[in-house]
């Protein structure tokens, strides 16, 4: 019971707009300190890799930003089925404060990873599974964003976004498992659940990369909720008394 | 512990400079720029429901119903 109080309670604007803004420097913190050890493992004390070179050191942007991209897709798929099932407030604006990183995570990865493919397969683009599934991805993202912003009211974008995000996350499965169904160019995955083919300190200074991502995509979608939040809520009692309190 | 021999070395990545620093610097550049235009929208947002908030106050005190 006290954890479905306090769960209904943070789903209040008014409850959540005080909590991420107090939450904000620790995940931005946590994401400098990560991002920064992870560099410093990555960039200056791994080795280099005997088959890649040096070239290999982009896998420290390149796994991070693509797990990113996809996890980002299904937290934005997550929230879109809570607010479809339940009509709640928050998750339309969950939603949209995450689509823009989600957007920029998938381009990382489609930079990073044309970056890498030049000097590895010789060219910056090939129309193969992986690589074609991460773009639908990106598209996917502005194809949301696009429709949210083109809807005036926003409790029917929040349907029609959330509906487009459901069905679109068929998409995340074929990325993932795109390595392995066809035959791509794309080389299969380093670490998985279960095992890793890499060494010990490349994986750590990925691993905090991955997490560097994360905080930092927590900290930003945190930091544009607010902003949804109050531009929704403006008629709302608790943001016109914030308002006028200056503190806003 | 550190991996290079000099400074050279690492900003030469053994030949791969070009694509290692266009990924990081990208990467860097985008981290970047989020943050500060998000916090720009909101410092945005807030300046003007404020204006709004008062003109509407204004107009309340004005009007002989209120």
């Amino acid at each position: 019971m006290i954890d479905r109080f306090n769960l209904y309670r943070f789903a209040s604007p008014a409850t959540f707009y005080p909590l991420a803004g107090k939450l904000i420097p620790w995940f931005a913190a946590a994401g400098v300190l990560f991002g920064l050890v992870g560099l410093y493992i990555g960039m200056l004390v791994a080795p280099t890799d005997f088959q890649q070179g040096e070239g290999y050191r982009i896998i420290f942007i390149h796994v991070p930003t693509s797990w990113m991209s996809m996890f980002i897709y299904l937290v934005m798929a997550f929230w879109a089925a809570i607010g479809l099932a339940f009509n709640t407030r928050l998750s339309g604006m969950m939603a949209q404060a995450l689509a823009p990183t989600g957007a920029l995570m998938a381009f990382l990865s489609l930079w990073t990873g044309a970056l890498w493919g030049k000097p590895m397969w010789g060219t910056w683009w090939v129309w193969d599974a992986r690589l074609t599934s991460e773009l639908i991805l990106l598209f996917l993202y502005i194809g949301y964003m696009a429709l949210v912003a083109a809807i005036d009211d926003p409790r029917r974008a929040d349907k029609a976004g959330g509906i487009l995000l459901l069905v679109g996350v068929v998409n995340i499965p074929i990325i993932y498992f795109s390595v392995k169904w066809w035959n791509t160019l794309h080389q299969g995955s380093s670490v998985n659940l279960t095992k890793s083919s890499m060494a010990e300190i490349m994986l750590w200074g990925m691993l905090l990369m991955a997490l560097a991502f994360w905080m930092y995509a927590i900290a930003v979608a945190l930091a544009r909720v607010r902003t949804l939040m109050l531009e929704r809520e403006r008629n709302a009692e608790w943001v016109r008394k914030m308002l006028s309190e200056e503190n806003a | 512990m550190i991996y290079w021999n000099s400074f050279a070395d690492f900003l030469a990545m053994g030949g791969y400079g070009l694509y290692v620093w266009g990924s990081f610097g990208v990467t860097a550049l985008v981290m970047v720029a989020e943050p500060i235009l998000v916090a720009r929208n909101q410092r945005a947002s807030v300046a003007r429901l404020k204006r709004q908030l008062r003109a509407e106050q204004r107009a309340e005190s004005r009007s002989p119903a209120a």
